[in-house]
């Protein structure tokens, strides 16, 4: 090669790289995934190593099994990313030898997403009144009292149980275990 | 996966652990297992020594095992099969195992486990082998109870080589493989979860026909998928070439699904490919993809390819479709089925009047007319171009060659100018790009193929990464030949550090080179050693004509870079020529065409 050709090249490479750096921001959108799965082992790790592995993002991950007797569990996982990555992680959880089914909950429109969250509130006086008089208006329930303190059981869509959260946070919030989301969908039919 | 039919009331026999996975071969039509014994597969090792159904090849290192393993599988069609122990066995087997998944190759891999008891325990030689193989397996199995072993293993079979196809690992621990237990036999295979889809939507094959009969500047790019769906999808798919008249260009993975002698053939394409194939995907208006991926390597960069063609994506694998590239048109399905079903498509239901293609033709003529693989020739340096075509011309005469390559500029100076006739005759690391693969996989394509002329292009850094296999070949009188482009580079890492990071050439020398006729001798194999291109052809007769293993030390021009070449982060249309072919054109042209 001349001299010229080889600057050439040079250039054209940059960054220097041996890979294209190229690539477009997308709008990133949030998406709930429900994998029905066949329960063996590791099966959960091969999801998971799956979203590592490629750079998905998990935002919230539930996993239990559903049917004792054909050994079948059921994972909602809500994950984000460009329209293009949430297809790709729909075909890529297909592609797992132990996963049956992915349904799309976000995009089925009967899809209903759920989730539990345990809130621990101490506060004294007005505030723990306050609290208690929002609780009620959630309908959360009270499953833990001491003379200081409420531990309230609230179960709803994310955005609900984010919006009591914020709302007990200035009444005394002391910590917050949540499930993560659940899924199923409308009408008399399993999902699809 | 659950057999069809329980065994019969009557209590089934019971056999070892060990004794099932020699069953399990021996039903599973295993003629050959490239392994290496250790502590924790013993007891497999003393079921082989009592019988002659499943021959055991023994390599030197757990890693040539594997790569025989798949060298074995792609020249047969057949799965490959290796066995190992635990530990460091296992991970040894790491590399194949990544590799044979990057370039579907269906393999099983046995590995032995420390007794079930102590696992967890950091016993000698354990390591958590399913979860370290489970990032680069299709999928794996851990057998904690051997009345699982023999469905499991038959499974194995089954993932392995149906879909698309990969590694699958199986972990047996040693008190597994000494316990007793029933045998099932490979009944009629269904799985409960996987169930790869074969057959095409009749829709999608309307769209693709409708497409096609439209096109006036269409192409073939076909790949590793067609050499996977069997002989008969190469068939189908050289008529189907014939009867549309549309151009063709393969991945490095397809090579030889299509005649690279056929009047169609554009060459190779990708980084590394021809003019006439790069430019001709740039500028189709309809692009077929046959079971290829658009890797980054073929792509060059994403948002210029192929800018104004409508594609059909044709692949067994659903996540490979809209990967890398949006298509058009996918088609989920075996490539022989669906191959099979455009034919017949095209044959019954093409209007009387398609597009002429001429005017295509005309401008690919043009780009061959560049000669995009031409190279200075020399009389006083063999270049390695030279090499390989001589290569190709003193052999051609024969339907029994098989190449295997390592990974570098020599692997594709063979992809340039070896011509490949037939799907299976061409085994490289293509997806995983695996330095050292091309020895051991030439042994497992020698022990499938006796009287073949198995040939390992290598390069002289690359050979020296599996060196030892040249004992397995010595051992089983397997005639491997091996072929050394030896330019005392590490030629590729050179290139693209003169390209790249300002001729800073960091490490790449290949120092202290061993006298490559004398490690031949060690081993008890020939050695040949060859400098002048006037002596060339001979040294090759000797070579082929040598009845058993050969080291061929070719010494080639040394700062010979590897072109033409699409810069990474370009285009296709924006390739690197060699200097030789751009006296048409002027200087700026020539710098990026």
């Amino acid at each position: 090669m001349t001299e010229a050709e080889i600057e050439a090249m040079q250039d054209a490479m940059e960054p220097a790289s041996a890979y294209d750096m190229h690539h477009d921001e997308e709008r990133i959108e949030k998406r709930t995934l429900a994998a029905i799965v066949d329960n063996e082992p590791g099966v959960l790790a091969r999801v998971v190593g799956l979203f590592s592995a490629r750079g998905y993002n998990i935002e919230s991950l539930t996993v239990a099994e559903v049917d004792r007797g054909a050994h079948m569990s059921r994972i909602t996982i809500v994950t984000s990313g460009t329209p293009h990555i949430l297809e790709q992680i729909e075909a890529q959880l297909l592609r797992l030898v132990p996963v049956a089914k992915v349904i799309d909950i976000t995009n089925s429109k009967s899809g209903i997403e759920r989730e539990l969250a345990l809130v621990k509130v101490k506060g004294k006086g007005d505030k723990r009144v306050e609290a208690l008089r929002l609780s009620e208006i959630f309908r959360a329930n009270v499953v833990d009292t001491t003379s200081e303190s409420f531990v309230f059981e609230i179960t709803g869509a994310s955005s609900k149980i984010d919006q009591f959260i914020d709302l007990m946070a200035p009444l005394g919030l002391v910590e917050v275990s949540r499930t993560g989301v659940l899924s199923l969908q409308r009408g008399p039919e399993p999902g699809a | 996966m659950a057999p069809k039919d329980k065994p019969s009331a009557k209590e089934p026999e019971q056999i070892t652990g060990a004794e099932i996975v020699l069953r399990a071969l021996v039903d599973q039509d295993v003629e050959t297992v490239f392994g290496y014994p250790g502590g924790a597969v013993l007891p497999i090792y003393d079921a082989f020594f009592t019988q002659n159904a499943v021959e055991h090849v023994l390599v030197r290192h757990e890693q040539g095992a594997g790569h025989a393993a798949e060298g074995y599988a792609r020249s047969t069609g057949k799965c490959g099969v290796a066995l190992v122990t635990s530990g460091p066995g296992a991970t040894n087997m790491v590399t194949p195992i990544a590799d044979a998944m990057l370039d579907s190759i269906p393999m099983v891999v046995l590995t032995g486990q420390v007794p079930t008891h102590l696992i967890g325990s950091d016993a000698f030689q354990e390591c958590d082998t399913v979860g370290v193989t489970r990032a680069c397996a299709k999928h794996n199995y851990l057998v904690k109870d051997v009345n699982d072993l023999a469905r499991i293993l038959h499974e194995a079979f089954y993932v392995a080589t149906t879909g698309r196809p990969g590694p699958v690992v199986v972990d047996i621990p040693k008190d597994v493989q000494f316990a007793s237990g029933s045998y099932i036999g490979p009944q009629e295979i269904s799985h409960r979860t996987y169930q790869p889809r074969y057959a095409p939507k009749t829709r999608r094959i309307d769209q693709a026909l409708e497409l096609m009969t439209r096109a006036q500047r269409p192409i073939f790019y076909t790949g590793g998928g067609v050499i996977n769906s069997g002989p008969r999808a190469s068939e189908v798919l050289r008529q189907l070439v014939e009867e549309t008249g549309f151009p063709i260009t393969s991945t490095l993975m397809g090579l030889g699904a299509y005649s690279a002698e056929g009047d169609n053939w554009l060459g190779m394409l990708g980084m590394h490919g021809s003019y006439e194939a790069n430019n001709a995907m740039h500028d189709c208006d309809v692009m077929i993809c046959v079971g290829a991926r658009f890797d980054d390597r073929v792509t060059g960069r994403l948002d210029a390819f192929s800018p104004g063609s409508k594609k059909i994506h044709i692949d067994i694998d659903p996540s490979s479709i809209n990967k890398n590239v949006r298509v058009d048109v996918p088609i989920v399905g075996d490539c022989e089925q669906v191959l099979e079903a455009l034919l017949e498509a095209w044959r019954e239901r093409r209007p009387k009047k398609t597009p002429s293609l001429k005017p295509w033709w005309n401008q690919i003529k043009e780009w061959q007319a560049r000669d995009s693989f031409a190279y200075p020739k020399s009389s006083k340096v063999i270049k390695p171009q030279y090499a390989i075509e001589r290569l190709y011309e003193l052999t051609k005469h024969r339907d029994d060659v098989y190449i295997t390559t390592e990974v570098g500029q020599h692997q594709m100076w063979a992809a340039q100018h070896f011509k490949f006739t037939q799907p299976n005759h061409w085994m490289t690391s293509g997806g995983l790009g695996t330095m050292g693969y091309g020895l051991p996989a030439a042994v497992g394509v020698q022990k499938a193929h006796p009287g073949a002329l198995v040939v390992d292009i290598a390069g002289e850094a690359s050979i020296q990464m599996c060196m030892q296999e040249f004992s397995t070949a010595v051992q089983y009188n397997l005639p491997v030949k091996i072929f050394i482009l030896n330019n005392e580079w590490m030629g590729m890492v050179r290139q693209w550090q003169q390209l790249l990071h300002g001729e800073r050439y960091s490490n790449s020398y290949s120092e202290s080179l061993p006298d490559f006729v004398k490690l031949a001798e060690a081993y008890g194999g020939k050695g040949i050693k060859c400098e002048d291109p006037s002596k060339l052809d001979d040294a090759l007769t000797e070579m082929i004509e040598y009845d058993g293993p050969v080291l061929f030390d070719c010494m080639v021009e040394k700062a010979e870079n590897c072109l033409p070449m699409i810069p990474s982060g370009a285009a296709h249309n924006e390739m690197i020529l060699s200097e030789i072919t751009g006296d048409e054109i002027d200087e700026k042209g020539r710098q990026l065409v």
